[in-house]
C-alpha cells in the first residue's frame, strides 16, 4: 500500500497555504507534520480525507479496494471530539463501533483504560478524558491510514505513552500514520514535513 | 494531457477569466447598440403602432412590458440552473460567477413582472394584488430568486456558497414546474368560473410583432447587463486576490 | 449503521429534548391566536380551519429544520459520518427519518386534534390527519435540505424560510385539497392524495442527494 501526494497546493480564504507539496508513504511508515499555527497542517489532513479539494495536484493511494474512497480507509481524529455529552462513554463508543461497521467495543474501551468510566455520562468527563475517548475510536475498527490532528492535546504522560504504543503497533501491522503535532510524540516517525517551508514564494 | 473534444475546447477556451474579458470587451458595445435599437423599435411598436385591445383599450399596452419581463424571469432562472449544472458537473471556473451575477438581474425582471402584472390587473379586478395562478407563480419565482441570492450573501466562504447555491439553484429549477402545476391546480379549485386571461383568448398579428420585438429587446438587455455584471465580478475577484496577497506579505 | 444513527439520535432527543415539544408549543400558539385575532365567528373559523392547521404544521416543521444537523456539525460528528461505509446520502435519510419520527409525525397526529378549537368539521378529522401524515415525510425531507444550507450560520433563519417556502407550497396546496376532499369532489381527493404520495417518494430520492451535496460543501 502506498500513499502518494503529488504537487499539492492548497488555498484557504484567498491565501495560498502551501504549494508543491509531495510525499510518498508506504505501509509501516509514519509522517510528522509540523509548522506554525495556520500554516495548513489541518488543511493537509483534510485534503487527504477528501473533505477539501486541493487547488492543484492530487493524492493517490495505490493498491486499494476499488469501491472505497481514500476517506473511507482513514481514521480522522480532528480538533473536535465528536462526543455526545448526553450519552455514556460506552454508548458513544458503541455508536461509532456500529457506524464504522462491526467494531470492537471492548477493545475501544480498553485502548486508553476507559473501562471503569464506561457507565459515566460523557459530559462529566474532563478534557483529557474526552480526548482519550475520541482517540479510542482508532482501536474500534481497523483502518489503514491514521490522520491525527494534535492528538496529544490535553493528554497526561501515561495517555501519551499509550497513544505512541498504539501508533507503533499500527505501523508494525503495516498501517500509515500522519500526525500533525506541536508536542513531541515518541513514535517512530519516518518522515518529518514542515509546512512552513512550503508556503507560497518558498520551496 | 488527454486530447480534448471540440466542444470541450470551446468551453475551456473561455474558462480563463482573461480570455473571457477580452471577448467581453469586444462584444459589449455591439450588445448595447442592438439593445438600444430593439428597444426603440419595440417601444414605438408597443406605444404607437399597435392597436388598442377591443376589451381592455389602451391598458393592454402594459402587456408589452409585463409579458417579456415574465419571459425573462423564467429564462434567467433557466440560465442559473444551467450555470449551476455546469459548475457542479464540469467545475467550469466562471460558471458559479455566471449564476451569481444573473440572479439579481432575474430578480429585477421578476419584480417588474409582478408590479406590471398588478398594475395591469387593477382596472380589471379592482384590487392591487390578485392571487391568480400567474401572479402567484411569479411571486413564488421571486422568492426562489431571493433565496438563491440569500445563499450568496449569507454564507461567507465563497467556495462553499458557490457549491450550495449551485445545488439549491437546481433544486429550485426542478421545483418550478411542480410549483406552477400546484398553483394552477389550486387556482382551478377556488375559481371554477373562467378567469379573464391576461392577453385575451388569442393575440392578433398586429399586436404580436411589437411583443416579439420587445421580447428580443429584453433579451438583449439581459445579455448586456449580465456581461457587464460578469465583467465587474471578474474584476472584483482580481482585486480581492491582490488585496489578500498584500495582506499575506 | 443506518439504524445505529436512528437509535442514537432518538436516544439523544429523549434525553436532551429537541423533539416535537417546542414545535407543539408553536402550533398551539398559532391555533389559539387565530380565533383571538379573527373573531369567534363559527362559520368563518370552520372554513379556514384546515388551512390554518396546515400552515401551523408547515411553519413548525420549518422552525425545527435548523436543528437537524446543527449539533452533529458543531461537535465534529457529521464529518466523521461522511467517512463511514454508509454513503452520506443515507446518513441524511437516517436523520430525516429521525426528524420525521420525532417532529413531523407527532405534529401531524396532534394538530388535527386542535381542530376542536377552530370548529373543524368532525368529518374532516380523519382525512386531515391522513393527509398530514402523508405530507409530513416530504416536509421532513425538505427540512433536511433547508437545515443543510444554513449550517453554522447565525443569520440562517430568514434564508431557510425564503428558500423552503416555495418548495412547501405544492405540499400545502395538495395537502389542503386532500384534507377537505370528502366535502369536495371525489377525484380531487384521489388526485391530491396521489400527488402527496408522489412528492413523498420523489423527496426520498432527491432530498438526501441534494442535502448530502450541500453538507459536503460545508466540510470544505
Amino acid at each position: 500500500m502506498k500513499l502518494q501526494a503529488q504537487t499539492l497546493a492548497c488555498e484557504r480564504g484567498g491565501r495560498q497555504l502551501f504549494q508543491g507539496l509531495e510525499f510518498t508513504l508506504t505501509g509501516g511508515e509514519a509522517m510528522l507534520v509540523t509548522g506554525r499555527n495556520g500554516a495548513g497542517k489541518t488543511s493537509l489532513l483534510r485534503i487527504i480525507c477528501g473533505f477539501i479539494e486541493p487547488t492543484c495536484g492530487r493524492i493517490r493511494l495505490h493498491d486499494r479496494p476499488e469501491a472505497c474512497s481514500i476517506g473511507q480507509l482513514c481514521h480522522y481524529v480532528a480538533h473536535e471530539d465528536a462526543i455526545k455529552s448526553a450519552l455514556t462513554v460506552r454508548e458513544n463508543i458503541t455508536f461509532w463501533a456500529r457506524f464504522f461497521g462491526a467494531g470492537d467495543v471492548e477493545a475501544g474501551l480498553a485502548a486508553f483504560g476507559l473501562g471503569p468510566l464506561a457507565a459515566c455520562n460523557a459530559g462529566l468527563l474532563s478534557c483529557g478524558q474526552k480526548r482519550k475517548l475520541t482517540l479510542s475510536r482508532l482501536k474500534l475498527v481497523n483502518r489503514a491510514i491514521w490522520l491525527l490532528d494534535e492528538p496529544a492535546t490535553g493528554l497526561d504522560a501515561t495517555a501519551q505513552h499509550r497513544l505512541c504504543r498504539h501508533m507503533t503497533h499500527h505501523l508494525a501491522a503495516g498501517g500509515i500514520v500522519i500526525a500533525a503535532s506541536h508536542t513531541q510524540l515518541d513514535a517512530p516517525f519516518t518522515v518529518t514535513l514542515n509546512i512552513n517551508d512550503l508556503s507560497a514564494g518558498m520551496t | 494531457m488527454k486530447e480534448r473534444t471540440g466542444k470541450q475546447k470551446l468551453m475551456y477556451r473561455y474558462a480563463s477569466p482573461t480570455q473571457f474579458l477580452v471577448l467581453l470587451r469586444r462584444v459589449l458595445p455591439w450588445c448595447t447598440g442592438v439593445t438600444v435599437v430593439l428597444f426603440a423599435l419595440g417601444l414605438y411598436g408597443a406605444l404607437l403602432a399597435a392597436p388598442p385591445d377591443y376589451r381592455q383599450g389602451e391598458m393592454v399596452r402594459i402587456m408589452y412590458v409585463h409579458v417579456p419581463a415574465a419571459w425573462m424571469a423564467m429564462l434567467i432562472y433557466t440560465v442559473i440552473a444551467l450555470a449551476s449544472a455546469t459548475a457542479l458537473i464540469w467545475r467550469h471556473p466562471l460558471a458559479d460567477l455566471a449564476g451569481m451575477t444573473a440572479a439579481p438581474i432575474g430578480a429585477c425582471f421578476t419584480f417588474l413582472a409582478m408590479i406590471t402584472g398588478s398594475l395591469w390587473g387593477k382596472p380589471m379586478w379592482g384590487a392591487w394584488w390578485v392571487w391568480d395562478a400567474r401572479l402567484t407563480s411569479v411571486f413564488l419565482l421571486f422568492l426562489l430568486y431571493l433565496g438563491y441570492i440569500g445563499i450568496w450573501r449569507v454564507i461567507e466562504h465563497p467556495g462553499r456558497a458557490a457549491r450550495v447555491a449551485a445545488i439549491m439553484g437546481l433544486v429550485g429549477f426542478i421545483n418550478v414546474p411542480v410549483i406552477k402545476f400546484s398553483v394552477s391546480w389550486w387556482n382551478s379549485l377556488h375559481q371554477p368560473a373562467s378567469v379573464l386571461r391576461i392577453g385575451g383568448p388569442a393575440i392578433a398579428p398586429s399586436m404580436l410583432w411589437p411583443l416579439v420585438i420587445m421580447g428580443l429587446a429584453y433579451f438583449t438587455l439581459y445579455i448586456t447587463l449580465h456581461l457587464i455584471a460578469m465583467h465587474t465580478g471578474i474584476v472584483n475577484r482580481r482585486i480581492r486576490m491582490l488585496e489578500l496577497r498584500k495582506i499575506g506579505e | 449503521m443506518f439504524t445505529a444513527i436512528i437509535a442514537r439520535d432518538i436516544r439523544l432527543i429523549l434525553r436532551q429534548g429537541g423533539g416535537a415539544g417546542m414545535s407543539l408549543g408553536f402550533v398551539l400558539t398559532v391555533i389559539v391566536m387565530i380565533p383571538l385575532g379573527i373573531g369567534p365567528d363559527h362559520e368563518v373559523l370552520s372554513q379556514i380551519a384546515p388551512g390554518i392547521m396546515w400552515i401551523a404544521l408547515l411553519l413548525s416543521v420549518l422552525l425545527s429544520a435548523d436543528r437537524i444537523f446543527r449539533a452533529d456539525y458543531e461537535d465534529g460528528s457529521l464529518e466523521l459520518m461522511g467517512l463511514g461505509v454508509l454513503p452520506l446520502e443515507l446518513v441524511v435519510l437516517a436523520k430525516a427519518v429521525v426528524h420525521w419520527l420525532t417532529s413531523a409525525l407527532p405534529l401531524s397526529l396532534t394538530t388535527p386534534l386542535f381542530g376542536i378549537f377552530l370548529n373543524l368539521d368532525p368529518s374532516l378529522f380523519s382525512t386531515l390527519g391522513l393527509a398530514m401524515i402523508t405530507g409530513s415525510a416530504t416536509l421532513s425531507l425538505m427540512g433536511c435540505v433547508g437545515g443543510a444550507v444554513t449550517l453554522g450560520l447565525r443569520r440562517g433563519g430568514l434564508v431557510i424560510s425564503i428558500l423552503i417556502l416555495p418548495l412547501y407550497v405544492p405540499i400545502l396546496v395538495f395537502g389542503l385539497s386532500a384534507s377537505v376532499g370528502s366535502m369536495g369532489a371525489d377525484h380531487v381527493f384521489n388526485t391530491s392524495f396521489l400527488m402527496l404520495i408522489a412528492f413523498a417518494l420523489a423527496s426520498v430520492v432527491l432530498c438526501p442527494v441534494a442535502a448530502a451535496g450541500i453538507l459536503r460543501a460545508h466540510f470544505r
